[in-house]
């Protein structure tokens, strides 16, 4: 369903008055809820909401071979999907780009930060080694369906313990869970995107304002210590960002990163 | 060991010997080669054609249909055929790039596709598929705007260095390797494409955005010589 060009306007010539729709600022949040454990056969599992916007993330893990240029580090896999309960924009069928790009971003959140101890994850180097499967599942889409899917596979991750493995069968026994948690380290990547609408920009778009977003920019950002690190970023859409446009985004992460992600970061 | 001198000997803000020319393709209507050193990409353009299915067209504007193509044995370890995820973000990616800069109001319910083949990988492939691109497209006599032009800015340990090859994007001391993906329109040099992972200081970030508008200008010089006619390479 296209955004009907009335909305869009009112957005655009609204934004220009530093004014959104709901009340918010431009680099304002919705409020963010986080849930754990939401599906006690997995190993871990999490809900995320950020306003309407509704992400479920479920965390498996098996055993598998590692890659040879990497033989004593575990691995993992990303999968995301909008299920078609998320909106009637979302239809059946598999991953679609939107989805795939999402998944693809959130991997490389995770995997360049080191939030995850790979070498931890080795059961025997260059034979067995745990792979992390992180599915994640829109069930309402109300906007920035991204920056929700990171934050619940950090909380899934969070929340996740390794299955009991048997050393003499070398095999996993599923459905019984150790008390040991994952091998998560304090490089936390949360990841905010920087929306542009007409001349101006917002973080957390709700659906009307992400429609009427003809550009945007991803940053996953870890603060293990004072400095901020990037570690992944992503450009959508076919408009161009100027170099002044970036100087802004890039002036403005530190303090989105400290207003919404510190409190999550201490939980 | 810190990282002072390149593996391969270039200075830090060096691009690898380029190769460019247009019409490699005769029966495209726009086609064009690139190469960044042992990266060597071909691009082909047809189009604007009418789009079938004919519920995919837009009726107030042309698409640009995009396919990244790893060829299976353009690495070390034969990549399998078709679409991955990998390539179809890559796709996705360069098919906005191109968007930006190709005026499609003109061009209602027509494709322009582009096909990108790697026929050697040594990194850079996404970059070096959308210089190929941008010239066939040019080469297509396509009416564009601007070109584009790409580049891979690398952190390599604390070094930010130009046009990334493998060795550097596997390095792992010191800071290890961060790998930055720009595309950049050759007038304003606004970023159409970016891509980052690694781990790099937020405020060390500009430094890599200013290597990539220097490198895309050199870039965007080879590319317009091989637009008049000639053909470039310099190995």
């Amino acid at each position: 369903m296209e955004l009907p060009t009335i909305n869009k306007k009112r957005i655009v010539s609204l934004l220009k008055e530093g004014k959104r729709l709901d009340g918010r600022g431009n680099y304002e949040f919705r409020n963010i809820h986080i849930e754990t454990g939401i599906s006690n056969k997995a190993e871990g599992s999490s809900r995320v909401k950020i306003g309407m916007t509704d992400v479920i993330v479920g965390v498996k893990a098996d055993v598998q071979e590692p890659y040879p240029d990497h033989d004593d580090e575990g691995t993992m896999i990303v999968g995301m999907e909008f299920s078609p309960a998320a909106g009637e924009r979302h239809e059946i069928g598999p991953p679609k780009m939107d989805a795939i790009e999402i998944a693809r971003v959130v991997d490389r959140g995770i995997r360049e930060s080191g939030f995850i101890n790979w070498k931890e994850l080795c059961i025997k180097k260059g034979e067995k080694v745990w792979c992390i499967n992180i599915d994640i599942y829109c069930i309402n889409d109300d906007g920035n369906v991204l920056d929700a899917s990171a934050l619940g596979a950090i909380a899934a991750l969070k929340n996740s313990r390794l299955p009991v493995y048997d050393k003499k069968e070398e095999s996993v026994k599923f459905g019984e869970l150790t008390d040991e948690g994952l091998p998560l380290t304090e490089h936390v990547p949360y990841t905010m995107t920087f929306y542009k609408v007409g001349e101006g920009y917002l973080v957390d778009p709700t659906l009307e304002e992400e429609d009427a977003s003809e550009a945007r920019l991803t940053f996953s950002v870890s603060a293990p210590k004072k400095d901020k690190i990037i570690h992944a970023m992503q450009k959508g859409g076919e408009i161009p960002i100027s170099e002044v446009e970036l100087d802004v985004m890039l002036d403005k992460v530190e303090k989105i990163y400290d207003d919404n992600f510190v409190k999550l970061a201490t939980n | 060991m810190a990282y002072t001198k390149r593996l391969d000997g270039r200075k830090f803000d060096e691009l690898r010997p380029i190769k460019a020319e247009v019409g490699v393709i005769p029966n495209a209507d726009g086609s064009a080669l690139f190469a960044f050193g042992e990266t060597l990409v071909i691009a082909a353009v047809y189009g604007p054609r009418p789009l079938h299915p004919a519920h995919m067209q837009e009726p107030d504007r042309g698409i640009i249909r995009c396919e990244y193509n790893m060829l299976p044995f353009s690495v070390s370890e034969r990549a399998r055929p078709g679409p991955s995820r990998r390539s179809k973000e890559i796709s996705m990616i360069t098919a906005n790039a191109l968007s930006s800069i190709v005026d499609l109001t003109r061009f209602p319910g027509t494709v322009i596709d582009v096909q990108i083949l790697i026929i050697q990988a040594n990194a850079s492939t996404r970059c070096a598929g959308i210089n190929a691109a941008s010239m066939a497209l040019a080469h297509a006599g396509i009416v564009m705007k601007e070109l584009v032009s790409s580049v891979s800015i690398g952190k390599i340990d604390d070094k930010i260095v130009v046009d990334v090859d493998k060795k550097e994007e596997d390095y792992s001391d010191g800071e290890g390797s961060t790998d930055i993906p720009f595309t950049l329109t050759s007038r304003s040099k606004s970023i159409v494409h970016l891509q980052l992972d690694g781990k790099i200081p937020l405020k060390r970030f500009k430094e890599a955005f200013l290597a990539a508008k220097t490198a895309c200008e050199k870039i965007l010089k080879y590319q317009e010589r091989a637009l008049k006619g000639e053909k470039i390479n310099e190995n």
